[in-house]
């Protein structure tokens, strides 16, 4: 068990990361002829915001697909919490404790912003559906206490309000929201985040923010999250993984990144002769 | 007056609480809607958790005398905690919450607080941002702990941690407790409020246990209030209305005071609880009835007919059942169909099916927004009052009530009008003095306890009602020495729904000109209707069509000004839409939405130069600050549109 080795580390504002709850090791993946992401390591560690970046095509999707379980890289090993990952499905994934949110929001429009929360409970829904089906005892028991995990993130999220309104009829920003609300119900030890910021206005991307740091902070989840949008990521990740080209091309803290000659090269551009 | 049942049992709140503990243990004080489900604490909790809040504070060290800040949103634990206060020696100080750090510096050192109760982390961080300036401040203490955990400063403290302290303490300093409460009697300072500065810097009104006390029984008997009502708390607590409502007649008559869950589900709360007694300032009833409005066009054919006309008839029958007029069996009939079709569906989704007693004030309320909720059988009343009073100077007894007065004195108020037309009154609850400014003391109550309102009104001879027309500085005279009255037109414009707020300039002037918000709500929803796009606040505002249809909208209000011959003069010959909504962020409007007229003279001057040297647009550029203070510019040109005047023709002849 080397790799749960205890190089921790603190940061700036005094939080501990432990040690490596993800290791990702020489992935390779590839569509036919097409190499999406070419021999790329690096970890997650427990507690921390770790960010995924690079230009458009990069390969960042396709990254989180793959620490999803969505894709299954042809070469290379994945390992949670000290264990190699076989493959898996989806499902098997989010019951081993990992919860994502998507770039285009795949919420269930018809439904409430509670019931879309609530779906997030699915895995800790465990009576069987006759016991469902007659209600009364360990089905109605399992319904309150999922209730209340609900209700005290729509309290934390700040989304009392629309409870009850359908989630097609909100803006945009509210949406994605009630979308990182449904991953948390899931109470993941590992959150994927694919472009949380995306199309957001600057209040919204604030709040959005502050969200996330209020996750990290309050319940310890630990974040991976890809996005767009520089500054954002800059401020809140504790370390970054630069992406170009499917390959890797730079990982530390965004100062360091900030740092990295390559990384400026992919961002502003110079000719690749 | 009579005092001998209040003294020593029901003088201060502390001893009130005590004895609705007795009478009325079980019965739910307050309730707040946490996680989706109402919680509610009974007198006997609350009392129970009053006196350990008191404890724990003084453990801390509070000292009688001494001032406690108390800033966040209505919560249950912060309206006991305010009773603590009291029972602990010290004295309520409660704040804005929506203040920036630099107002509520002004406040916190102005009263030097030696402890400050704050809502949650965006309350604590404002005052730790501004602690070094305050030499006073003792303690902070916070209800809610997200986000604090990991705050370590010695002198911070959860509200559990208090509550803990105060039960582990209460063998040791139970007598100690019963000895402060006991030494406080009816003289006492009960509340320290400031007023929101209208103009210049807040002011510390001291209000003294009789001020509140006898005011909260007055009022409380005037509307027979009773036990079994409840109230919907929503408005500010720094607010002297909610002080009365929720703390005064609340604990007087030991009826349940209500919190929302958060500041936007209001209306849901509202629905939820169904209050029986209801306040809210005509912008809220303003905004409900063009919310009604608006849905009633998207609704189909039959329910749109169906609305129309029992709503003819409610207008003709409701007022008139209400204040017990003779209606023919008829008209009965078909106010107790529309009653079951239209009237009690609609109530209940307002959630105004129980009010029994409704009062608007602050501002003026259109007739048409006060008559609709009149004929729906809401029994919605008009109030007139300041802080300074303990709220109530004037209000309506049931069956007198009308949209253009503000009442009959209230009970053991009395009032006089000066020569100048200001008006002056004296009540128990006129207020002890401003804190630490015996100037402004003396300026406002003279020595019989006069206090000048500010504002300039009269007696209705026939009713003995009083009708206010304007604040008594802001009333002028034009250029050729007829009247200026700004507010009774910005009164007129603010009827219409697209019409949010406007300011009205034209002292001293040849005549008169006006700035113009737009209702992003009901301009916006008109847009969508239309398919007219647009990008922004204010691309909308300067929309031909939206110009065009607030210059009718000016346009009716010359004729209406006009016809009073005094106020002729006051009509508007040219207006602008302002790029922007006037906000109490940029220092525009008081914390209560109230204009203020010289801030906004000197920040739009330019425009309002343009407004007088005949020039069809001006360039605005205008600083803004954002919610979390960083501040912004906003540019761009505004038209400025002449709107037709019907003209004065009376001035020579009285000129003669």
């Amino acid at each position: 068990m080397n790799d749960m080795s205890p190089d921790s580390y603190t940061t700036a504002d005094g939080r501990t990361i432990g040690g490596k709850i993800m290791e990702v090791k020489n992935i390779t993946l590839r569509f036919g002829g097409v190499v999406a992401i070419k021999d790329i390591s690096f970890d997650i560690r427990e507690g921390e915001i770790r960010a995924i970046i690079g230009p458009n095509g990069a390969g960042k999707s396709s990254m989180l697909n793959v620490i999803n379980g969505f894709y299954h890289p042809q070469e290379g090993e994945i390992l949670f919490r000290g264990e190699k990952r076989g493959p898996m499905k989806p499902y098997q994934i989010a019951q081993q404790g990992i919860a994502r949110t998507f770039q285009n929001i795949a919420l269930f429009k018809g439904m409430s912003t509670l019931d879309n929360i609530m779906t997030g409970r699915f895995t800790h829904m465990k009576a069987p559906v006759w016991k469902q089906a007659i209600w009364r005892g360990e089905a109605e028991r399992e319904e309150i206490e999922n209730r209340e995990v609900v209700e005290k993130i729509i309290d934390f999220l700040e989304i009392q309000a629309i409870r009850k309104t359908p989630v097609g009829r909100l803006p945009y920003g509210l949406q994605k929201r009630v979308e990182l609300g449904r991953a948390l119900a899931a109470e993941p030890k590992l959150l994927l985040l694919d472009e949380p910021m995306a199309g957001m206005n600057v209040e919204e991307k604030e709040d959005m923010s502050r969200f996330i740091l209020d996750v990290n902070d309050e319940f310890g989840t630990t974040i991976a999250l890809i996005e767009h949008d520089m500054g954002v990521v800059m401020d809140i990740s504790d370390r970054v993984v630069v992406l170009d080209y499917g390959k890797k091309i730079g990982d530390g803290t965004p100062d360091e990144v900030r740092a990295n000659p390559e990384v400026i090269d992919a961002y502003l551009g110079v000719s690749h002769d | 007056m009579d005092e001998s049942d209040l003294v020593g049992v029901r003088d201060t709140f502390p001893k009130l609480m005590a004895l609705n503990a007795q009478r009325f243990g079980d019965q739910s004080a307050y309730r707040v809607k946490e996680y989706g489900i109402w919680q509610s604490w009974t007198w006997s909790e609350a009392h129970s958790d009053m006196r350990a809040m008191a404890i724990g504070l003084m453990s801390l060290g509070l000292e009688m005398d001494d001032h406690v800040a108390v800033i966040g949103t209505n919560r249950p634990e912060l309206y006991i905690m305010m009773s603590a206060i009291s029972a602990a020696g010290g004295v309520p100080v409660p704040i804005y919450q929506d203040g920036v750090a630099e107002e509520i510096a002004y406040v916190l050192d102005h009263c030097s607080a030696k402890f400050v109760i704050c809502d949650d982390q965006e309350q604590v961080d404002k005052v730790l941002d501004i602690q070094d300036r305050l030499p006073d401040l003792r303690q902070i203490v916070y209800r809610d702990p997200r986000g604090l955990r990991k705050y370590t400063q010695d002198d911070l403290h959860s509200l559990d941690s208090v509550l803990k302290l105060g039960r582990d303490e209460a063998a040791s300093l139970g007598a100690a407790l019963d000895v402060a409460i006991n030494a406080r009697g009816i003289d006492d300072t009960c509340v320290m409020l400031y007023t929101s500065g209208t103009t210049g810097r807040p002011k510390g009104v001291v209000l003294s246990n009789r001020n509140i006390i006898v005011t909260a029984k007055n009022s409380a008997e005037f509307d027979d209030l009773v036990q079994t009502d409840s109230v919907l708390a929503y408005l500010p607590m720094a607010w002297v209305g909610d002080f009365i409502f929720s703390m005064g007649q609340a604990q007087w008559t030991g009826f349940c005071v209500c919190c929302p869950e958060a500041a936007h589900t209001m209306q849901t709360d509202l629905r939820e609880v169904g209050p029986s007694y209801f306040f809210a300032p005509p912008r809220f009833f303003e905004g409900l009835l063009t919310n009604v409005m608006i849905r009633m066009e998207d609704a189909s054919k039959w329910k749109q007919k169906l609305f129309h006309k029992y709503m003819a008839v409610a207008k003709e029958v409701g007022p008139r059942l209400l204040d017990g007029e003779s209606v023919s069996t008829s008209q009965r009939l078909s106010y107790a169909i529309g009653n079951v079709l239209v009237y009690g569906p609609l109530k209940n989704t307002l959630g105004m099916s129980k009010v029994r007693v409704g009062y608007t004030a602050g501002e003026a309320i259109g007739p048409e927004i006060f008559d609709f909720y009149r004929s729906l059988g809401i029994n919605l009343k008009q109030l007139y009052g300041q802080t300074e009073a303990s709220v109530f100077i004037t209000q309506q007894p049931d069956g007198q009530v009308r949209a253009d007065t503000v009442g009959v004195p209230s009970p053991e108020v009395e009032l006089k009008i000066a020569e100048n037309g200001e008006v002056f009154y004296r009540s128990p609850g006129t207020f002890v003095r401003y804190y630490k400014n015996e100037e402004s003391t003396a300026d406002t109550k003279d020595a019989e306890g006069w206090v000048a309102t500010g504002d300039a009104g009269f007696i209705e001879k026939e009713s003995g009602h009083l009708r206010i027309i304007d604040r008594a500085k802001d009333v002028g005279q034009m250029a050729d020495g007829s009247l200026f009255a700004p507010k009774y037109v910005e009164n007129k414009l603010k009827f219409f729904p697209n019409i949010l707020e406007a300011v009205v300039f034209g002292n001293g002037r040849d005549y008169c000109t006006a700035f113009l918000n737009i209702d992003l709500g009901s301009v916006g929803n008109w847009a969508e209707r239309n398919n007219i796009a647009y990008a922004s606040y204010q691309e909308l505002a300067q929309h031909p069509q939206v110009q065009e249809t607030l210059q009718k909208h000016v346009e009716e209000v010359n004729l209406s000004v006009a016809e009073d011959e005094m106020l002729a003069g006051c009509q508007i010959h040219r207006f602008l839409i302002l790029h922007k909504q006037l906000d109490a962020d940029d220092g525009e409007l008081t914390r209560t939405q109230k204009v203020r007229r010289r801030i906004i003279e000197e920040r739009y001057g330019d425009l309002i130069t343009a407004l007088y040297d005949g020039s069809a647009t001006v360039f605005a550029d205008t600083e803004v600050t954002y919610e979390d203070g960083r501040k912004g510019r906003v540019k761009g040109m505004l038209d400025i549109r002449d709107a037709k005047t019907v003209p004065v023709r009376t001035k020579q002849v009285a000129a003669e």
